[in-house]
């Protein structure tokens, strides 16, 4: 069981380090300025001594993307049960929520901050804005998956609509879904760094996209990469409780093969 | 008695049970029960209502002697979903599924179907469920319940959740569905598997499960469509004997479809014959054997032959 758990995490540990490795190379061996490139140790004595700068920063950004996600998800889910469901809605509202995939968010945040000022609110809008797409899409395909027979059998045994959305198409669609948070979480974090950049913040602390922003025009280029690195390992660490949480929650999904996450 | 909970209306938006994407001009989904105990389909897919007069109540008594009755009845697909299609293929390809069917089950009887693929059996008993309506002819039958070719169980209910989910349709509390659940899972060999999940489960006994979750939608007639089918010869033959058994105990009218000729004889009152494309019925034959019917048995064998010869796989002596 232990050394089962060693190998799971032990190519990821070498693959890491072996980059690393590479990348401390060709930084000290001149390959690149280090103002554009810092080191990997520099970044990790960056990390260190602006450790507690960095916490106060990732606290505001962890907020922003937890209750970006939520609101992607619950609005995602919500979109894909309407779309499921009434097909007038399927075919009005999917055309627009593609393109609003597309739509830059340069362009619409001075509008954002116009409506909401400069509190977290703007930048939740535009994480869920971010997030929703494959949340949506994923699980509209999970509604999709129960087939015809098992309607059928469901009707035979005099269930309602309502019911077969219940017992079949709503328990089928929450892998799909979590699949789909899997995919907005990784995306999430990098959503709430546009949204930290793009939309102002008034205090001493705007959270870790607004501290990279700052601190590369500021040419703090090792402290920049440092707030990056705890984005990664955010991004990382969601992406596994997702993983985890979707053991629990549907658990008919593990089947006793492999180990995939 | 069974509780029926009727479907809202027409589904307006054609998601119900039909395949989205406007396909299924084939399957009319729109069908509903009257509530009735016994309920009459016409061609036109609409129902006769309860009987209003004293003649139709008559009329009704005298049908009252079939649990089941298909009275001529056709049934045709067209291969032609909507008018997406081009202009040549609108044109073409209608397939007839069954052509001028009548057969009758009487209350607490079990009939069986044998014909090859293709020869209507599955619309056969979609028909009887109420899951289509005919192109011409009549379907009447007793509320029927469906225990398709595959097993479908949910696989995240547990065993003893899926063979009661028609009572949680039925608004029965959970606990109190299991129990009743529970009580038969002993009596069919299923106790100590309550709580596993389908793929935890042999292919036997989630049959097994599948006919309990069929078994408990409390109707009296049961649609067995080629239960046994994906089965390998043993298991099959065991649960040949089990649902020999599981009848006995629990009577019920049963019109079983299989490919398996053999099997029909071993299980049924009566056998119909069938042919392909378009389904006919081409023999019908009584097996009054007493049971428990041997597979060696020389009438068993006999019977056997002469749905062969039917079929026309074997010559006539």
């Amino acid at each position: 069981m232990r050394w089962n758990r060693l190998t799971n995490v032990l190519p990821a540990v070498l693959l890491v380090a072996a980059l690393l490795g590479a990348w401390e190379l060709y930084v000290d061996l001149g390959g690149v300025e280090p103002t554009l490139l810092p080191a990997p140790h520099a970044i990790a004595s960056s990390l260190w001594e602006n450790s507690d700068l960095l916490l106060k920063n990732f606290v505001i950004t962890a907020k922003e993307v937890l209750l970006g996600l939520g609101l992607a998800l619950l609005s995602g889910f919500a979109m894909a049960v309407a779309i499921h469901l009434w097909r007038p809605v399927r075919r009005a509202v999917y055309p627009p929520a593609v393109g609003s995939q597309a739509v830059p968010i340069a362009v619409i945040s001075p509008l954002l901050v116009f409506w909401w000022g400069f509190g977290i609110f703007p930048k939740l809008i535009v994480i869920a804005l971010i997030c929703f797409f494959p949340v949506v899409v994923t699980t509209v395909d999970g509604l999709t998956a129960v087939d015809r027979d098992q309607h059928k059998l469901l009707r035979t045994l005099d269930a309602s609509r309502w019911q077969a959305f219940r017992f079949a198409e709503l328990p089928a669609a929450l892998p799909a879904a979590l699949s789909g948070a899997r995919i907005a979480v990784a995306v999430g974090v990098i959503a709430a760094f546009i949204a930290e950049s793009q939309t102002a913040t008034i205090g001493p602390y705007g959270g870790l996209g607004r501290e990279i922003v700052s601190d590369e025009s500021a040419l703090q280029d090792p402290r920049a990469w440092a707030a990056a690195t705890v984005l990664c390992l955010f991004a990382i660490a969601c992406f596994y409780t997702l993983t985890l949480a979707e053991h629990k929650l549907a658990p008919w999904t593990n089947r006793p093969i492999g180990d995939q996450p | 008695m069974a509780h029926r909970k009727r479907f809202p209306g027409a589904d307006p938006l054609n998601l119900w049970g039909n395949a989205r994407g406007g396909s299924g001009s084939h399957v009319a989904l729109g069908i509903r029960s009257n509530g009735s105990r016994s309920e009459q389909r016409r061609a036109d897919g609409s129902f006769s209502a309860d009987p209003p007069a004293a003649h139709a109540y008559t009329h009704a008594r005298a049908r009252a002697a079939a649990a089941v009755s298909v009275d001529a009845v056709s049934r045709t697909y067209s291969t032609l979903p909507d008018a997406r299609r081009t202009r040549a293929a609108r044109s073409t390809q209608s397939i007839p599924a069954l052509a001028d069917v009548s057969l009758r089950a009487a209350p607490g009887e079990l009939l069986a179907v044998v014909g090859p693929s293709g020869c209507g059996k599955t619309t056969l008993l979609e028909l009887i469920c109420g899951l289509q309506a005919p192109d011409a002819g009549s379907v009447t039958s007793e509320p029927a319940a469906l225990m398709p070719q595959r097993d479908l169980l949910l696989p995240w209910l547990s065993a003893i959740d899926n063979a009661s989910l028609a009572l949680r349709i039925a608004h029965q509390p959970r606990a109190q569905a299991r129990a009743r659940a529970a009580a038969l899972f002993a009596e069919l060999g299923l106790a100590g598997f309550e709580d596993a999940r389908p793929h935890e489960l042999s292919g036997g006994m989630r049959q097994r499960v599948a006919f309990l979750r069929t078994l408990l939608a409390d109707k009296p007639v049961l649609c067995l469509d080629e239960p046994f089918g994906a089965l390998d010869a043993i298991t099959r033959a065991e649960m040949q004997g089990w649902l020999a058994r599981a009848l006995a105990r629990e009577p019920r009218t049963v019109v079983l479809v299989t490919h398996d000729v053999e099997e029909a004889v071993l299980l049924a009152d009566r056998v119909i014959v069938m042919c392909a494309r378009p389904g006919r019925v081409l023999a019908e034959l009584d097996v009054a054997l007493p049971r428990p019917r041997a597979r060696t048995d020389a009438q068993v064998l006999a019977l056997r032959e002469r749905a062969l010869v039917a079929l026309g796989m074997e010559s006539a002596p």
